[in-house]
């Protein structure tokens, strides 16, 4: 179905689109296109994907990261595609080493990627630059860690967090300065 | 009494009218709301910067409901997996079991039974109805209309004793299995159920007379909340938000699934993005989804239930009693699990609110290597900083509710 897809990435991106052995992208289960893509050529081939108007993949609606453990490089970024004027999906894998766990983000190809790129960084610890709100999305701040890597223990447990010193002249509301003892 | 009007000079006239017009001197004001808070739908927490009355900017903390859905899925067998998603959706959980029961099956090249895929149609699209009902039961309650949540749960829970009755729980149905689904239907449930969906339709239709030319609720979502088209596309919506935006976009159109290619029906769409279009969008959906269920009923046909391939399903048991092939596929079931076979894949189906996507990866153990869960809601709500952009705050509560954010699936 999306056979177009494919034939139209390798032949842009010649250089760019890898994996699988040699020819990089394939079909893979119930007719999905997939290819692995190379880290320094991420956003110019969303870009490409986004704005060649005979593709127009104009949503990203599921962007995940996978830890393979014991592989090198160790991380992947998986990008679901989607064109809805076409009703074309493709996947692009992109491998990332863990000591260089570092992606440029495509939040300004689609905004809708903000909160997926935030999932990557909480859960398996992938940096993007370029992401507006770099932060942890499900975690809070002081968690030690990423949970979804497959070193982290089920069990895993975290140290206590120290409350936060609230300067209180700036957020008090009426009423007496200090509670009651 | 002399009729002589002295005259205002010009210029104090204009100073006065420039200084009524000058806005106030204030300080912006930020309002914290949740993350316990009634309105907010499970538990998020929206902190809110006032300019008056106006949003001048939003920002969301989630993950108080987090539960750790992908690691705990990564520990325990593919079938073990159903129950987790019952509650991710808990409003609509046989859409979840449904879903992931169709990724792995992707996975897995197998084809369900005829009878499987309609009574999965069926209790999917009564799930649907279900759902869309709490949310415009909600919608109402939000707004001040007490009667239609009360029309809208009294519908819900009407259909989901029917449920209850096919798969013995209310919420937490863990119905669909890989392969198939868990039971056939009871006797004389499908008249039941058509007698429950008759009565729906009355309910629902009050719903929608008291709703849909309401001054006050007109007032209060048309042209709240708009999301144009080209900014759900690249916000990545899905489902009934993407739809009210003017994009004819649904996957049991666009990449039919189960028998949603033999069954009529259209898509409603929307122009204006709207709240209020959100909420037609949920009525016509509900009309359409009534439609689909009686088409099943008039051509689902008796026959099996689950595949017969002992790699994926129990046997039944007079052959685990019976024969040594039985035993051993019982045994291995049990105790190792279904083998996926190695790969990924993802699995997407179209959930009450949107895209359900199953990121699935098979390192042809029993286990899942990776269970990554694309939330229909979860763009939506990181979307809705944008969406409120200078509306006011009253407009939170009706908005965050018409993109229907579950906390239980975006929340993970």
């Amino acid at each position: 179905m999306a056979k177009v897809v494919i034939d139209a990435l390798v032949e842009r991106f010649r250089d760019a689109v890898q994996g699988d052995g040699v020819t990089g992208a394939y079909t893979g289960a119930g007719g999905d296109d997939a290819a692995f893509v190379r880290r320094e050529r991420l956003v110019e081939v969303c870009q490409f994907l986004r704005d060649d108007p005979g593709l127009q993949f104009n949503m990203a609606p599921y962007i995940t990261a996978v830890d393979y453990l014991g592989q090198e490089p160790r991380f992947e970024v998986v990008y679901n595609l989607l064109s809805t004027t076409r009703g074309w999906r493709i996947r692009l894998r992109v491998k990332v080493a863990e000591q260089d766990a570092v992606l440029p983000s495509v939040c300004a190809i689609w905004r809708g990627a903000n909160w997926f790129e935030r999932y990557c960084f909480d859960m398996y610890g992938i940096t993007f630059t370029g992401h507006p709100d770099h932060r942890r999305l499900y975690m809070y701040d002081e968690f030690v860690g990423h949970p979804l890597r497959k070193d982290y223990p089920l069990r895993g447990r975290q140290p206590l967090v120290t409350e936060l010193e609230v300067p209180e002249e700036q957020f008090r509301g009426p009423g007496p300065a200090r509670r009651s003892e | 009494m002399s009729t002589e009007v002295k005259e205002v000079p010009k210029q104090v006239v204009a100073t006065r009218s420039s200084e009524l017009d000058a806005p106030l001197k204030s300080k912006r004001m930020l309002v914290n709301l949740g993350p316990s808070h009634p309105a907010m739908h499970g538990t998020a927490r929206a902190v809110v910067e006032l300019e008056g009355e106006n949003i001048a900017s939003c920002k969301l903390d989630i993950g108080f409901l987090h539960r750790g859905f992908e690691k705990s899925c990564e520990n325990v067998t593919w079938t073990q997996v159903f129950p987790y998603t019952d509650r991710l959706n808990y409003v609509s959980s046989i859409m979840n079991n449904v879903g992931f029961a169709l990724a792995v099956e992707k996975l897995c090249k197998l084809e369900v039974p005829e009878r499987a895929q309609y009574l999965r149609t069926i209790t999917s699209e009564i799930h649907r109805i279900c759902d869309h009902l709490t949310l415009v039961g909600a919608l109402g309650l939000e707004l001040g209309a007490m009667t239609v949540f009360l029309y809208a749960i009294e519908g819900r829970d009407l259909l989901w004793d029917r449920l209850t009755e096919l798969c013995g729980a209310r919420l937490t149905s863990n119905y669909a299995r890989i392969g198939g689904v868990a039971r056939d239907v009871p006797e004389g449930w499908l008249e039941k159920t058509s007698a429950t969906l008759d009565r729906v339709v009355l309910l629902r239709d009050e719903i929608d007379a008291l709703l849909a030319r309401n001054r006050i609720f007109v007032d209060r979502t048309r042209g709240v909340g708009v999301v144009s088209r080209a900014d759900a596309l690249d916000l990545g919506f899905s489902g009934p938000c993407l739809r009210a935006s003017g994009e004819a976009w649904d996957l049991r159109k666009a990449s039919p699934y189960l028998v949603y290619d033999r069954l009529d029906f259209d898509i409603p769409v929307g122009s204006n993005g709207d709240t209020y279009d959100r909420y037609l969008m949920r009525i016509e959906e509900m009309k359409q989804s009534d439609k689909m269920i009686r088409q099943c009923f008039r051509d689902m046909a008796p026959g099996e239930l689950v595949v017969r391939d002992f790699r994926y399903v129990l046997p039944p048991k007079p052959e685990v009693y019976g024969t040594i092939e039985g035993v051993m596929a019982h045994f291995k079931l049990i105790m190792e699990g279904i083998q996926v076979p190695a790969g990924e894949a993802y699995g997407y189906t179209e959930a009450a609110n949107g895209e359900l996507g199953f990121y699935l990866v098979s390192d042809g153990s029993g286990r899942p290597y990776k269970l990554g869960l694309r939330a229909p809601g979860w763009p939506m709500l990181a979307a809705l900083p944008v969406i409120l952009q200078g509306a006011l705050l009253s407009d939170l509560v009706p908005v965050f509710d018409s993109i229907n954010m579950i906390g239980g699936e975006v929340e993970q």
